[in-house]
Protein backbone atom coordinates (compact mmCIF):
# COMPACT_ATOMS: atom_id res chain seq x y z
CA UNK A 1 0.00 0.00 0.00
CA UNK A 2 1.24 3.61 -0.47
CA UNK A 3 0.49 6.32 2.05
CA UNK A 4 1.32 10.01 0.81
CA UNK A 5 1.30 12.76 3.43
CA UNK A 6 0.22 15.88 1.64
CA UNK A 7 1.98 18.98 2.98
CA UNK A 8 0.70 22.94 3.37
CA UNK A 9 2.03 23.64 0.24
CA UNK A 10 0.66 20.62 -1.57
CA UNK A 11 3.77 18.33 -1.61
CA UNK A 12 3.67 15.07 -1.01
CA UNK A 13 6.12 12.78 0.90
CA UNK A 14 5.74 9.32 0.14
CA UNK A 15 6.27 5.65 1.22
CA UNK A 16 5.51 3.40 -1.38
CA UNK A 17 5.26 -0.47 0.25
CA UNK A 18 7.44 1.29 2.91
CA UNK A 19 10.36 0.94 0.61
CA UNK A 20 11.23 4.12 -0.52
CA UNK A 21 10.89 6.98 1.02
CA UNK A 22 11.07 10.56 -1.57
CA UNK A 23 10.12 13.62 -1.02
CA UNK A 24 8.53 15.08 -4.40
CA UNK A 25 9.66 18.07 -6.11
CA UNK A 26 7.71 21.31 -5.12
CA UNK A 27 5.37 22.52 -8.01
CA UNK A 28 6.55 25.59 -10.47
CA UNK A 29 5.95 29.13 -9.93
CA UNK A 30 1.91 29.47 -10.86
CA UNK A 31 3.01 32.81 -12.64
CA UNK A 32 5.77 30.56 -14.87
CA UNK A 33 3.75 27.53 -15.26
CA UNK A 34 0.64 29.70 -16.42
CA UNK A 35 2.77 31.35 -18.97
CA UNK A 36 3.67 28.35 -20.34
CA UNK A 37 0.21 27.26 -20.86
CA UNK A 38 -0.83 30.41 -22.46
CA UNK A 39 2.13 29.77 -25.14
CA UNK A 40 0.75 26.63 -25.22
CA UNK A 41 -2.57 28.02 -25.84
CA UNK A 42 -1.43 30.60 -28.20
CA UNK A 43 0.43 28.38 -30.38
CA UNK A 44 -2.83 25.97 -30.91
CA UNK A 45 -3.97 29.66 -32.42
CA UNK A 46 -1.70 30.19 -34.46
CA UNK A 47 -0.65 26.67 -35.72
CA UNK A 48 -4.43 25.23 -35.71
CA UNK A 49 -6.74 28.53 -35.85
CA UNK A 50 -8.00 26.79 -32.54
CA UNK A 51 -7.80 26.47 -28.76
CA UNK A 52 -7.67 23.93 -26.10
CA UNK A 53 -10.01 21.56 -24.46
CA UNK A 54 -11.13 18.85 -22.74
CA UNK A 55 -14.85 17.98 -22.42
CA UNK A 56 -15.54 17.52 -25.93
CA UNK A 57 -13.79 14.63 -25.78
CA UNK A 58 -15.61 13.13 -23.58
CA UNK A 59 -18.45 13.78 -25.98
CA UNK A 60 -17.14 12.09 -28.46
CA UNK A 61 -16.35 9.17 -26.71
CA UNK A 62 -19.46 9.06 -25.54
CA UNK A 63 -20.95 9.31 -29.02
CA UNK A 64 -18.44 6.14 -30.39
CA UNK A 65 -19.98 4.69 -27.46
CA UNK A 66 -23.29 5.13 -28.07
CA UNK A 67 -23.04 4.26 -31.52
CA UNK A 68 -21.18 1.10 -30.97
CA UNK A 69 -24.89 0.14 -28.68
CA UNK A 70 -27.34 1.75 -30.48
CA UNK A 71 -26.37 3.26 -33.99
CA UNK A 72 -29.52 4.33 -34.77
CA UNK A 73 -30.45 5.89 -31.89
CA UNK A 74 -26.90 7.79 -31.99
CA UNK A 75 -27.51 8.99 -35.28
CA UNK A 76 -30.44 10.50 -34.89
CA UNK A 77 -29.37 11.91 -31.45
CA UNK A 78 -29.01 15.73 -32.45
CA UNK A 79 -26.31 15.71 -29.74
CA UNK A 80 -24.25 12.77 -30.90
CA UNK A 81 -24.39 13.36 -34.46
CA UNK A 82 -22.04 15.67 -34.32
CA UNK A 83 -19.01 13.86 -32.74
CA UNK A 84 -19.96 11.26 -35.66
CA UNK A 85 -19.18 11.55 -39.48
CA UNK A 86 -22.10 12.10 -41.82
CA UNK A 87 -22.58 8.18 -41.85
CA UNK A 88 -22.35 8.34 -38.16
CA UNK A 89 -19.67 6.35 -37.58
CA UNK A 90 -17.18 7.27 -35.09
CA UNK A 91 -14.40 9.50 -36.06
CA UNK A 92 -11.02 10.63 -35.01
CA UNK A 93 -11.60 13.68 -33.19
CA UNK A 94 -9.00 16.02 -32.95
CA UNK A 95 -9.64 17.03 -28.73
CA UNK A 96 -9.38 13.14 -28.26
CA UNK A 97 -5.69 13.29 -29.48
CA UNK A 98 -5.09 15.91 -27.57
CA UNK A 99 -6.70 15.17 -24.39
CA UNK A 100 -4.72 11.53 -24.81
CA UNK A 101 -1.31 14.10 -25.10
CA UNK A 102 -2.55 15.92 -22.14
CA UNK A 103 -2.27 12.36 -19.96
CA UNK A 104 1.04 11.53 -21.19
CA UNK A 105 2.07 15.37 -20.55
CA UNK A 106 0.92 14.89 -17.10
CA UNK A 107 2.89 11.49 -16.54
CA UNK A 108 5.80 12.40 -17.87
CA UNK A 109 6.07 15.63 -16.03
CA UNK A 110 4.83 14.07 -12.34
CA UNK A 111 7.48 11.16 -13.26
CA UNK A 112 10.23 13.10 -13.86
CA UNK A 113 9.29 14.87 -10.95
CA UNK A 114 9.13 12.08 -8.62
CA UNK A 115 4.93 13.00 -8.17
CA UNK A 116 3.84 9.91 -9.27
CA UNK A 117 1.91 8.22 -6.57
CA UNK A 118 -0.80 5.77 -6.12
CA UNK A 119 -2.79 7.81 -3.83
CA UNK A 120 -6.34 9.12 -3.23
CA UNK A 121 -6.32 12.45 -2.00
CA UNK A 122 -8.92 13.70 0.51
CA UNK A 123 -9.67 16.15 2.65
CA UNK A 124 -8.56 15.30 6.75
CA UNK A 125 -12.11 14.47 7.92
CA UNK A 126 -13.88 11.76 5.22
CA UNK A 127 -12.57 8.48 4.11
CA UNK A 128 -11.70 7.44 0.88
CA UNK A 129 -14.85 5.65 0.05
CA UNK A 130 -16.42 9.19 0.59
CA UNK A 131 -13.82 11.24 -1.28
CA UNK A 132 -14.05 8.61 -4.37
CA UNK A 133 -17.98 9.08 -4.09
CA UNK A 134 -17.97 12.42 -4.15
CA UNK A 135 -15.63 12.69 -7.14
CA UNK A 136 -17.62 10.55 -9.10
CA UNK A 137 -20.83 12.77 -8.06
CA UNK A 138 -18.48 16.43 -8.94
CA UNK A 139 -17.38 14.84 -12.13
CA UNK A 140 -21.23 13.47 -13.17
CA UNK A 141 -22.30 16.63 -12.02
CA UNK A 142 -19.55 18.81 -14.03
CA UNK A 143 -20.50 16.51 -16.91
CA UNK A 144 -24.08 17.85 -17.62
CA UNK A 145 -22.72 21.48 -16.91
CA UNK A 146 -20.03 21.16 -19.66
CA UNK A 147 -22.55 19.94 -22.35
CA UNK A 148 -24.77 22.97 -21.55
CA UNK A 149 -21.59 25.10 -21.62
CA UNK A 150 -20.56 23.53 -24.70
CA UNK A 151 -17.12 23.08 -23.09
CA UNK A 152 -15.77 23.49 -19.65
CA UNK A 153 -12.38 25.42 -17.91
CA UNK A 154 -10.24 24.23 -21.33
CA UNK A 155 -12.91 25.03 -24.44
CA UNK A 156 -14.56 27.97 -22.73
CA UNK A 157 -12.43 29.65 -19.99
CA UNK A 158 -9.32 29.16 -21.10
CA UNK A 159 -10.08 29.17 -24.92
CA UNK A 160 -12.84 31.58 -25.23
CA UNK A 161 -11.50 33.72 -22.35
CA UNK A 162 -8.85 34.66 -24.47
CA UNK A 163 -10.44 34.97 -27.59
CA UNK A 164 -12.96 37.80 -25.67
CA UNK A 165 -15.96 35.44 -25.98
CA UNK A 166 -19.03 36.79 -24.39
CA UNK A 167 -20.14 33.38 -23.54
CA UNK A 168 -17.00 32.03 -22.33
CA UNK A 169 -16.68 35.01 -19.86
CA UNK A 170 -20.32 34.20 -18.51
CA UNK A 171 -19.29 30.33 -18.06
CA UNK A 172 -16.06 31.29 -16.08
CA UNK A 173 -18.08 33.75 -14.18
CA UNK A 174 -21.24 31.51 -13.41
CA UNK A 175 -18.50 28.60 -12.98
CA UNK A 176 -16.77 30.11 -9.85
CA UNK A 177 -19.82 31.80 -8.63
CA UNK A 178 -21.29 28.41 -7.91
CA UNK A 179 -18.34 26.93 -7.14
CA UNK A 180 -17.95 29.36 -4.27
CA UNK A 181 -21.17 29.24 -3.22
CA UNK A 182 -20.90 25.48 -3.01
CA UNK A 183 -17.67 24.91 -1.24
CA UNK A 184 -19.76 25.75 2.41
CA UNK A 185 -21.63 23.13 2.32
CA UNK A 186 -18.59 21.04 0.78
CA UNK A 187 -15.76 22.30 3.96
CA UNK A 188 -16.45 18.75 5.26
CA UNK A 189 -14.96 17.10 2.26
CA UNK A 190 -12.21 19.42 1.78
CA UNK A 191 -10.71 20.84 5.27
CA UNK B 1 3.95 33.04 -44.04
CA UNK B 2 0.20 33.45 -42.83
CA UNK B 3 -1.37 31.51 -39.67
CA UNK B 4 -3.37 29.64 -38.93
CA UNK B 5 -1.16 27.69 -40.65
CA UNK B 6 -3.86 24.37 -40.92
CA UNK B 7 -5.87 27.16 -41.81
CA UNK B 8 -3.73 28.05 -44.70
CA UNK B 9 -3.68 24.56 -45.46
CA UNK B 10 -0.01 24.62 -44.70
CA UNK B 11 -0.51 20.53 -43.49
CA UNK B 12 -3.85 18.15 -43.79
CA UNK B 13 -6.02 16.51 -41.29
CA UNK B 14 -3.19 13.69 -40.57
CA UNK B 15 -0.38 15.52 -39.58
CA UNK B 16 -2.87 17.64 -37.88
CA UNK B 17 -3.71 14.77 -35.20
CA UNK B 18 0.61 15.11 -34.93
CA UNK B 19 -0.01 18.59 -33.22
CA UNK B 20 -3.01 17.56 -31.33
CA UNK B 21 -0.80 15.09 -29.39
CA UNK B 22 2.15 17.88 -29.33
CA UNK B 23 -0.15 20.19 -27.92
CA UNK B 24 -1.95 18.01 -25.94
CA UNK B 25 1.63 16.91 -24.06
CA UNK B 26 2.85 20.23 -23.49
CA UNK B 27 -0.53 21.10 -22.03
CA UNK B 28 -0.53 17.89 -19.85
CA UNK B 29 2.99 19.31 -18.76
CA UNK B 30 2.30 22.77 -16.97
CA UNK B 31 -1.11 21.21 -16.11
CA UNK B 32 1.06 18.95 -13.96
CA UNK B 33 3.99 21.50 -13.45
CA UNK B 34 1.39 23.83 -11.81
CA UNK B 35 0.01 21.24 -9.24
CA UNK B 36 -3.04 21.22 -10.71
CA UNK B 37 -3.31 17.68 -11.04
CA UNK B 38 -3.88 18.13 -7.19
CA UNK B 39 -7.60 17.82 -6.27
CA UNK B 40 -6.86 19.23 -2.81
CA UNK B 41 -4.31 22.08 -4.57
CA UNK B 42 -7.50 23.00 -6.73
CA UNK B 43 -9.98 22.89 -3.52
CA UNK B 44 -8.11 25.58 -1.94
CA UNK B 45 -9.07 28.06 -4.26
CA UNK B 46 -12.56 27.48 -3.51
CA UNK B 47 -11.41 28.07 0.35
CA UNK B 48 -9.16 30.89 -0.41
CA UNK B 49 -6.06 29.21 0.98
CA UNK B 50 -4.37 28.14 -1.99
CA UNK B 51 -5.33 30.14 -5.54
CA UNK B 52 -3.34 28.40 -7.78
CA UNK B 53 -6.23 27.86 -9.98
CA UNK B 54 -6.52 31.67 -10.49
CA UNK B 55 -3.28 32.32 -11.04
CA UNK B 56 -2.13 29.79 -13.78
CA UNK B 57 -5.60 30.66 -15.69
CA UNK B 58 -5.30 34.14 -16.08
CA UNK B 59 -1.90 34.27 -16.76
CA UNK B 60 -2.43 31.65 -19.64
CA UNK B 61 -5.62 33.56 -20.58
CA UNK B 62 -3.58 37.21 -20.56
CA UNK B 63 -0.55 35.26 -22.36
CA UNK B 64 -2.11 33.90 -25.51
CA UNK B 65 -5.16 37.03 -25.39
CA UNK B 66 -1.73 39.42 -25.90
CA UNK B 67 -0.36 37.35 -28.07
CA UNK B 68 -3.11 36.72 -30.15
CA UNK B 69 -3.94 40.61 -30.10
CA UNK B 70 -0.92 41.58 -31.06
CA UNK B 71 -0.02 38.38 -34.10
CA UNK B 72 -3.08 39.65 -35.06
CA UNK B 73 -2.48 43.69 -35.07
CA UNK B 74 0.76 43.23 -37.10
CA UNK B 75 -0.84 40.77 -39.81
CA UNK B 76 0.66 37.35 -38.72
CA UNK B 77 -2.30 35.95 -37.63
CA UNK B 78 -5.82 36.00 -39.35
CA UNK B 79 -8.03 36.40 -36.35
CA UNK B 80 -11.05 35.80 -38.08
CA UNK B 81 -9.97 32.17 -38.92
CA UNK B 82 -9.20 31.48 -35.30
CA UNK B 83 -12.37 29.46 -34.30
CA UNK B 84 -14.25 32.10 -31.36
CA UNK B 85 -16.59 29.60 -29.51
CA UNK B 86 -20.23 30.50 -30.34
CA UNK B 87 -22.09 32.42 -27.42
CA UNK B 88 -25.42 30.92 -25.89
CA UNK B 89 -26.46 33.01 -23.19
CA UNK B 90 -28.73 30.68 -21.18
CA UNK B 91 -27.27 27.43 -21.70
CA UNK B 92 -24.00 28.63 -20.84
CA UNK B 93 -24.74 30.20 -18.32
CA UNK B 94 -26.82 27.63 -16.69
CA UNK B 95 -24.27 25.32 -17.48
CA UNK B 96 -21.55 26.93 -15.90
CA UNK B 97 -23.69 27.11 -12.60
CA UNK B 98 -24.06 23.22 -12.95
CA UNK B 99 -20.18 23.01 -13.60
CA UNK B 100 -19.15 25.49 -10.66
CA UNK B 101 -21.27 23.47 -7.81
CA UNK B 102 -19.77 19.86 -9.93
CA UNK B 103 -16.03 21.59 -9.69
CA UNK B 104 -15.91 22.57 -6.01
CA UNK B 105 -17.34 18.68 -5.18
CA UNK B 106 -15.03 16.83 -7.47
CA UNK B 107 -12.41 19.25 -6.77
CA UNK B 108 -11.10 18.70 -10.29
CA UNK B 109 -12.09 19.73 -13.83
CA UNK B 110 -12.37 17.54 -16.77
CA UNK B 111 -8.58 18.04 -17.93
CA UNK B 112 -7.27 18.15 -14.98
CA UNK B 113 -8.79 15.29 -14.17
CA UNK B 114 -6.97 13.57 -16.67
CA UNK B 115 -4.12 14.84 -15.48
CA UNK B 116 -4.31 13.77 -11.57
CA UNK B 117 -5.77 10.24 -13.48
CA UNK B 118 -2.85 9.67 -15.26
CA UNK B 119 0.14 10.42 -12.25
CA UNK B 120 -1.66 7.67 -9.89
CA UNK B 121 -4.81 9.64 -8.34
CA UNK B 122 -7.59 7.46 -7.84
CA UNK B 123 -9.70 10.32 -7.32
CA UNK B 124 -8.76 11.69 -9.98
CA UNK B 125 -10.08 8.46 -11.79
CA UNK B 126 -13.08 8.98 -10.02
CA UNK B 127 -13.64 12.21 -11.66
CA UNK B 128 -12.68 10.74 -15.33
CA UNK B 129 -15.81 8.10 -14.87
CA UNK B 130 -17.87 10.84 -13.56
CA UNK B 131 -17.46 13.48 -15.96
CA UNK B 132 -18.23 10.78 -18.78
CA UNK B 133 -20.87 9.57 -17.29
CA UNK B 134 -22.13 12.68 -16.65
CA UNK B 135 -21.71 13.91 -20.41
CA UNK B 136 -23.71 10.35 -21.87
CA UNK B 137 -26.07 10.63 -19.47
CA UNK B 138 -27.34 14.12 -20.61
CA UNK B 139 -26.43 13.30 -24.99
CA UNK B 140 -28.61 9.84 -23.90
CA UNK B 141 -31.62 11.98 -22.80
CA UNK B 142 -30.71 15.27 -25.37
CA UNK B 143 -34.24 15.35 -26.76
CA UNK B 144 -35.87 17.26 -23.98
CA UNK B 145 -33.16 19.39 -23.53
CA UNK B 146 -32.81 20.36 -27.20
CA UNK B 147 -34.80 23.28 -27.16
CA UNK B 148 -33.10 24.98 -24.22
CA UNK B 149 -29.74 23.54 -25.31
CA UNK B 150 -30.09 25.93 -28.69
CA UNK B 151 -32.09 28.85 -27.08
CA UNK B 152 -30.15 32.59 -26.72
CA UNK B 153 -28.14 32.10 -29.79
CA UNK B 154 -25.70 34.84 -30.04
CA UNK B 155 -23.28 33.31 -32.85
CA UNK B 156 -19.33 34.28 -32.61
CA UNK B 157 -19.89 37.21 -29.91
CA UNK B 158 -16.88 39.06 -28.28
CA UNK B 159 -16.62 41.40 -25.37
CA UNK B 160 -15.33 44.40 -27.87
CA UNK B 161 -19.24 43.92 -29.80
CA UNK B 162 -20.97 43.36 -26.57
CA UNK B 163 -18.87 46.62 -25.01
CA UNK B 164 -19.10 48.61 -28.48
CA UNK B 165 -15.78 49.30 -27.90
CA UNK B 166 -12.07 48.64 -29.42
CA UNK B 167 -10.49 45.17 -28.75
CA UNK B 168 -7.42 47.03 -27.46
CA UNK B 169 -9.09 48.69 -24.74
CA UNK B 170 -10.85 45.25 -23.43
CA UNK B 171 -7.33 43.25 -23.75
CA UNK B 172 -5.81 46.77 -21.55
CA UNK B 173 -8.86 46.39 -19.30
CA UNK B 174 -8.58 42.59 -18.69
CA UNK B 175 -4.34 42.92 -18.35
CA UNK B 176 -5.62 45.73 -15.25
CA UNK B 177 -7.78 43.39 -14.01
CA UNK B 178 -5.76 40.23 -13.94
CA UNK B 179 -3.14 42.76 -12.31
CA UNK B 180 -5.39 43.74 -9.70
CA UNK B 181 -6.18 40.21 -9.29
CA UNK B 182 -2.70 38.68 -8.62
CA UNK B 183 -2.34 41.35 -6.06
CA UNK B 184 -5.41 40.33 -4.54
CA UNK B 185 -4.83 36.99 -4.43
CA UNK B 186 -1.27 36.85 -2.84
CA UNK B 187 -2.32 39.43 0.20
CA UNK B 188 -5.19 36.57 0.26
CA UNK B 189 -2.91 33.84 0.51
CA UNK B 190 -0.11 35.60 3.03
CA UNK B 191 -3.62 36.21 5.50
CA UNK B 192 -4.94 32.62 5.29
CA UNK B 193 -0.90 31.59 5.73
CA UNK B 194 -1.39 33.69 9.21
CA UNK B 195 -4.40 31.93 10.35
CA UNK B 196 -4.41 28.33 11.57
CA UNK B 197 -6.03 26.04 9.48
CA UNK B 198 -8.97 23.75 10.98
Amino acid sequence: MSATVVARDGSATESLRGVALRTAQAYSNPYLAGFGLGLVLLGAFVVMGRGLGASGAFASVAAAVSTGVAPEAARSNDYFARYLSASGAPRIDWLLIELVGVTIGGFVSAFLAGRLSRSIERGPRITDGSRLRFAFAGGAIMGVGAVFARGCTSGQALTGGALLSVGSWLFMGAAFAAAYAAAPFLRKAWT
Amino acid sequence: MSAPFFEFGAFGESASFGVALIIGIAFGWFLERSGMGSARKLAGQFYLRDLTVFKVMFTAIVTAMLGAFWLGWMGVLDLSRVYVPETFILPQLAGGLIFGAGFAMGGLCPGTSCVSAATGRIDGFAVVIGMFAGVLATGLFFDPLQAFYESTPKGAFTLPQLLGTGEGIVVLGIVLIAIAGFRGAEALERRSARMPSR
